[in-house]
């Protein structure tokens, strides 16, 4: 299987600081994979990075082969990659169904594979919803808006930066059984996490990034049976 | 002060009618620059202290355009286009340099501009005062409502600026692009993200602004003399406007208008060496009691 999406030797700062160093990344067709760290170990500006919002210093990305490095963001939307920040932003004066519009365009082949009427059918609640402005929506229903919105835009991949945080269990329940309906509709992802479990539950493979550079990569199986990796960069 | 002169207007039907029609232009021509004023700085977070200068393009455009086709529609067309244009590449090379600096690097970048348009307009079509005359096809009796005269062209110019306000809200309010418009006001870096080409949306949105400010000028051309520097009052009138009707809403811009060109209009009849005193007097009191303005979001 070809990559879909490839990071090679990628270095970003912050002003004077360096966050990330030498980042190597790579997402196959169709797979989910997770980026697993702690608070401040790099995941939000590796993906920041990719979406073209804080470009990388150093070092390339690759999207179905073609170099997208310092693409402007909306170029790298238009490559093909949906980026969903860990803050959600909405757009709080909106309604829930002009959020959705405004993400709209089609696909890399120009498709249009995620219609209003599919999203609705995926997202039952955003449905009820359609009309309220999103600043009112709860903070899952928020993170639902966010990716969907980011799906109207049918993209190849998408980068979810932490989807199930500051959420009530039940809703990071629903959230998995999300990622593992966009999985079967062939999208691929590549998913920043805190929590483990939650990755285990959704993921094909893993990399684990601590102090801004990528310390392990392997499979799901293996890291649940590698007790040492856990301890030293997951708080497990 | 002559309050007797005041309410005698105020008791005949035909001076209340003129000067209601002379204040509507007024106004409808602040409302047009303000209008783009007020959507520049709700979108793109830049005070555009070089409209005025735009309004006077609109209008040397207009007068150009008019001498060489003697045709009005012409005019207007040539100078809300050629200022909207105008306004894209000045949005592009200088303006998108100095978005999110501070204000007086935008100051400094806008009234450099200024002086410059100015020298430019004196260059090209030389320092006098330049005239339009009324064009022919308004060249008609005045129609009589209730006893008092009002100029076609002062109806026409009305029924303009009305028929651009709506469209501009309509544009803003029920199209995607007004949409997308409202979302990028509010977080431009996520509707980028979303594959949107902001800076494009940034440049039109400055064009749109540019060209109501150009076709301001064209309609005042009939009814003002062009001059060098013609941009500087009604760029301070549009700010009070704007203040007035709270930064970035295109109704608050509206309804200021009307108001500071009937306390024109109305002080010319009773109060015409304190009209100015007046409409500052009026946005102090706007700020004391509504520090966002009239349609103003608190916290903007």
């Amino acid at each position: 299987m070809s990559d879909e999406l490839r990071v090679q030797g990628m270095d970003v700062y912050y002003g004077a600081s360096q966050i990330l160093f030498g980042i190597d990344l790579a997402v196959e067709r169709g797979a989910t994979v997770a980026l697993l760290g702690r608070n401040g170990a790099g995941k939000s500006t590796t993906f920041k990075a990719i979406a073209g919002v804080a470009p990388p210093r150093a070092g390339r990305v690759f999207m179905r082969e073609q170099d997208i490095t310092g693409f402007a963001p909306y170029r790298i939307a238009r490559r093909g990659i949906g980026y969903v920040p860990e803050d959600r932003q909405v757009f709080p004066e909106h309604s829930v169904e002009d959020n959705l519009r405004i993400g709209a365009k089609p696909g890399t082949d120009g498709a249009v594979h995620w219609t209003l009427e599919r999203i609705f059918e995926v997202f039952p609640i955003l449905s009820s919803m359609r009309g309220r402005m999103a600043g009112r929506l709860s903070g899952g229903e928020q993170q639902m808006l966010t990716i969907a919105r980011t799906l109207m835009g049918n993209p190849d991949v998408i980068l979810l930066d932490e989807p199930s945080e500051g959420l009530a269990p039940i809703i990071v329940q629903q959230i998995a059984r999300l990622i593992a309906t966009l999985r079967k509709e062939g999208v691929t992802i590549l998913l920043a996490e805190q929590n483990m479990h939650f990755c285990i539950a959704v993921a094909t493979s893993v990399a684990i990034i601590d102090k801004g550079q990528i310390v392990y990569r392997g499979s799901i199986e293996e890291l649940k049976h590698n007790d040492d990796i856990k301890r030293r960069y997951l708080a497990v | 002060m002559n309050f007797d002169a005041l309410i005698d207007c105020f008791s005949a039907s035909a001076c209340v009618v003129t000067q209601i029609s002379s204040g509507l232009i007024i106004g409808m021509l602040i409302f047009m620059v303000a209008s783009g004023v007020t959507l520049i700085f709700g979108v793109l977070g830049v005070v555009n202290f070089a409209h005025g200068a735009l309004y006077m393009l609109g209008a040397y455009f207009a007068l150009t355009a008019y001498w060489v086709t003697d045709s009005f529609t012409v005019a207007v067309l040539a100078g809300a286009i050629g200022t909207g244009l105008f306004g894209v590449v000045f949005e592009r090379l200088f303006i998108s340099r100095v978005y999110g600096a501070d204000v007086l690097s935008q100051l400094l970048v806008c009234y450099a501009f200024v002086l410059i348009l100015d020298d430019a307009v004196k260059a090209i079509w030389g320092g006098d005062f330049l005239s339009m005359g009324m064009p022919e096809a308004f060249a008609l009796p005045p129609l009589m409502i209730a006893g008092g005269f009002v100029p076609p062209f002062y109806a026409f110019l009305t029924a303009f600026a009305v028929a651009s306000a709506i469209a501009l809200a309509a544009l803003l309010g029920l199209t995607r692009f007004g949409k997308i418009v409202r979302a990028a006001a509010v977080n431009r870096q996520m509707v980028g993200v979303l594959g949107i080409n902001t800076s494009l949306v940034y440049a039109l949105i400055f064009g749109l602004g540019a060209a109501l400010a150009g076709a301001a000028g064209a309609l005042a051309a009939p009814v003002r003399s062009a001059t060098p520097g013609m941009g500087f009052d009604i760029l301070i009138e549009s700010f009070i406007v704007t203040v007035i009707g709270g930064m970035g809403s295109i109704a608050g811009a509206f309804v200021g208008a009307i108001l500071i060109g009937m306390i024109r209009a109305f002080g010319t009849v009773g109060f015409p060496l304190a009209t100015e005193g007046v409409t500052f007097a009026m946005m102090a009191v706007v700020l004391l009691v509504k520090p966002a303005g009239l349609f103003g979001k608190a916290g903007r």
